[in-house]
């Protein structure tokens, strides 16, 4: 049994075409952010790296400092609280916001409007609230084989490798407090407004009226959250004009300012659609309703049927 | 058809003892991994979530295991009958293949005590492609002891049984193309998801096909592997002949795959990162060469029906696959530059205690049941 010329083109030419179809044909639609959602705007050019956001974090969550073994001290977050001031430099980084500067860059959970992790989750322990939009994870569903790590592009959950009964550990945006009327401690106790919180569709207006404000004029920056209880005068930066987590992996609810290119703040450059949206897209085009499946098991039964009854008989002939 | 036979010999020899050592050595190690946490005992972080065990044990192993799947499609799907004697020992071994794999799973996930939730239908994400990969996986398992369970009952006094089970056997032969034919195509796909963190060289979203294809390649790989390496250690006939004959679908198969896999890379202007000249620019070659060797030397018809070559193209040709896998989980997936991953010493050993019980249990079983064709006969 050669390959013959006849055999071999028809699998070549089958390949091709296989192989000229562009991979996301399959992508299922894009997800939207839910009317009631709330969110994160964090202004880098506000932050002064004084960490107080950590300690808020850690207070609030009620977080024991319990580096974990894997931790990659300068740029983990999670060693110490769900959220990470990570110092990011260029050149001889004597500035702040300039070509040999230094940046300050507040890590956390994005809360992505359709989030990787939620849809690699196989025992649902990572879900997304359908009002609020937080993405949180629950220990009684969770079975620790940190697909959610894979999964994430921003490598937000933290696992304890270092612990006998290790858990996930991710910012949930504070939600115990949201719900006495309260709002996130980094957001909370952040002195200069770096990290505010409030309503999704809030603060993303706040954040493109910021990048409409004229270079070193005056700005009353909200502190906290946007009710303007609490504000504080600085001059305005020069922007990068660019919301990032507006689009960024099918967008975020974690929205972020700066006046440096946002990869020099460690932030991967992503597709506007989420990689969930693909593989579900493909899951779901393969197993529908479980027809292809039943069909093609169908297809099998009466084969192996027929072939195992004639087998049989020519045992009984031997 | 041929009959089978238990084969003589003693189970106790010195190798088996070796085995047994291996294994023990695994066994601290693991209660070390239940006692303190993974981090104990692996390089695991947080950025490299998924190394040895996860990458050998559960993608690469279960491939390896493949030989009862791509065996069950040629001869009943196909109705390939002459190739029935293989049938039962490829069962086997990928029964053993995935039963491991999934104790492997066992003692990677963190949280083992809950793993029944996957299963539970109130926690049990259908979207999520680790759900059904485990859920494939987990039935798999159940229909390969099944479509074993024959083997129990070939002996006087257990006719009735063996009858009741034979009758309904089409019905596990049939799952037992289905599943692996889903699962083997999800393993791909779990990678999509990571998206730019798997090198373009590898991330694509044709990785369910090409793992699907790779799978069943190793699978006749790994039959006609283990045909001629049991001959030989058990001085048995060989079963050149028929071997040559099976491995004449290996060359359709393998340009199937290459098609895909280049044409894909090309189109969407991939290959350039060929010329990194790093690590998996490296790795890519290997694993391309070690899968364009067994084409060129299957494709010849005189090449196929000597021993050696046959037994040269199926090792470079499961090598090749499991290369392959390590890449695509591995070498071509990096989070970011502060992260590295290497096994540690405990995980290598962790993983070569399950090869060995893997070992030891199928010399056992062809020693006590009928699973090889009888040596007269064959
Ligand atoms: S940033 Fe990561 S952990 Fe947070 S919602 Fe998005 S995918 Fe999930
Ligand atoms: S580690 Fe837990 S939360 Fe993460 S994907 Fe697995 S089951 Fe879900
Ligand atoms: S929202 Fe709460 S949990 Fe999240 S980083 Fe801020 S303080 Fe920490």
């Amino acid at each position: 049994m050669k390959v013959d010329r006849r055999d071999f083109l028809k699998v070549l030419s089958a390949g091709a075409v296989t192989a000229a179809v562009p991979d996301n044909v399959f992508a299922r639609a894009k997800k939207n952010v839910s009317p009631e959602a709330v969110g994160i705007l964090y202004d880098a050019t506000l932050c002064i790296g004084c960490k107080t956001c950590e300690i808020a974090c850690q207070n609030y969550n009620k977080l024991t400092s319990q580096p974990s073994d894997s931790s990659n001290t300068d740029f983990d977050p999670y060693t110490f609280a769900l959220n990470k001031i990570e110092i990011y430099r260029n050149g001889d980084g004597t500035n702040k916001e300039s070509k040999n500067g230094y940046n300050f860059f507040k890590k956390a959970c994005m809360h992505c409007v359709d989030p990787n992790c939620v849809s690699a989750c196989p025992a649902s322990a990572l879900t997304k609230d359908t009002e609020t939009g937080i993405v949180s994870w629950d220990s009684d569903a969770c079975i620790g084989c940190r697909y959610c790590q894979v999964a994430c592009p921003f490598l937000i959950p933290k696992f304890e490798y270092g612990a006998a009964f290790p858990e996930i550990i991710k910012c949930e945006m504070c939600q115990h407090v949201q719900v006495k009327g309260k709002i996130p401690g980094c957001c909370d106790f952040c002195p200069t407004g770096a990290a505010v919180f409030g309503k999704f569709s809030d603060i993303l207006k706040e954040a493109k009226n910021r990048l409409a404000l004229p270079e070193e004029s005056n700005y009353k920056y909200p502190v906290g959250d946007l009710s303007g209880k609490r504000s504080k005068d600085n001059p305005v930066k020069k922007y990068i004009n660019y919301v990032y987590g507006e689009k960024e992996g099918g967008g975020t609810q974690y929205l972020i300012l700066s006046a440096v290119p946002f990869e020099n703040l460690g932030l991967p450059k992503l597709p506007d659609y989420s990689n969930a949206s693909k593989t579900e897209g493909i899951q779901h085009t393969l197993y529908k309703g479980m027809i292809a499946p039943i069909v093609l098991f169908a297809g099998l039964a009466f084969t192996t049927y027929k072939t195992a009854k004639a087998d049989n008989q020519s045992d009984k002939g031997e | 058809m041929s009959e089978l036979k238990p084969i003589k010999g003693k189970i106790f020899t010195l190798p088996f003892f070796i085995l047994l050592i291996l294994s023990a050595i695994a066994l601290v190690f693991i209660i070390k991994r239940f006692m303190y946490g993974l981090g104990a005992v692996s390089n695991l972080s947080d950025g490299y979530p998924w190394g040895m065990w996860i990458v050998y044990d559960v993608v690469t192993g279960t491939a390896i295991a493949c030989g009862g799947y791509a065996m069950a499609i040629l001869v009943y799907v196909f109705n390939k009958g002459q190739y029935h004697p293989l049938v039962r020992s490829a069962l086997l071994a990928s029964m053993f293949g995935y039963t491991l794999a999934s104790v492997s799973i066992f003692f990677d996930v963190g949280r083992y005590w809950q793993m029944y939730n996957i299963f539970l239908p109130w926690y049990s994400n259908t979207n999520s492609v680790m759900f059904e990969v485990a859920a494939c996986i987990a039935t798999y398992i159940l229909i390969m002891w099944l479509e074993f369970s024959p083997a129990f009952f070939e002996k006087p006094g257990s006719e009735k049984t063996l009858k009741k089970i034979n009758s309904v056997m089409f019905i596990f032969i049939a799952l037992g193309v289905l599943l692996p034919t889903m699962h083997q195509s999800s393993l791909g796909s779990l990678m999509i998801i990571a998206g730019d963190k798997l090198s373009g060289l590898w991330q694509t979203g044709f990785l369910p096909l090409l793992f699907l294809i790779s799978a069943i390649m190793m699978g006749f790989g790994m039959v006609i592997f283990e045909s001629l390496f049991s001959s030989v250690t058990l001085k048995r006939p060989l079963e050149t002949p028929l071997l040559a004959k099976l491995s004449g679908v290996i060359p359709k198969l393998l340009i199937a795959f290459l098609i895909i896999r280049f044409g894909d890379l090309i189109f969407k202007g991939k290959l350039g990162l060929l010329f990194n000249f790093n690590l998996q620019s490296l790795m890519f070659i290997i694993e391309n060469l070690l899968f364009i060797y067994p084409l060129i030397i299957l494709s010849s018809q005189e090449k196929r029906n000597q021993s050696k070559c046959l037994f040269l193209s199926a090792a470079s040709l499961v090598l090749a696959g499991s290369v392959y896998r390590f890449d695509t989980f591995l070498i071509g997936f990096s989070p970011g530059v502060n992260w590295h991953y290497f096994p540690s010493f405990a995980e290598i050993m962790i993983t070569i205690g399950i090869i060995s019980v893997e070992i030891m249990a199928y010399l056992i079983f062809i020693k006590t049941l009928p699973v090889l064709p009888d040596v007269k006969h064959a």
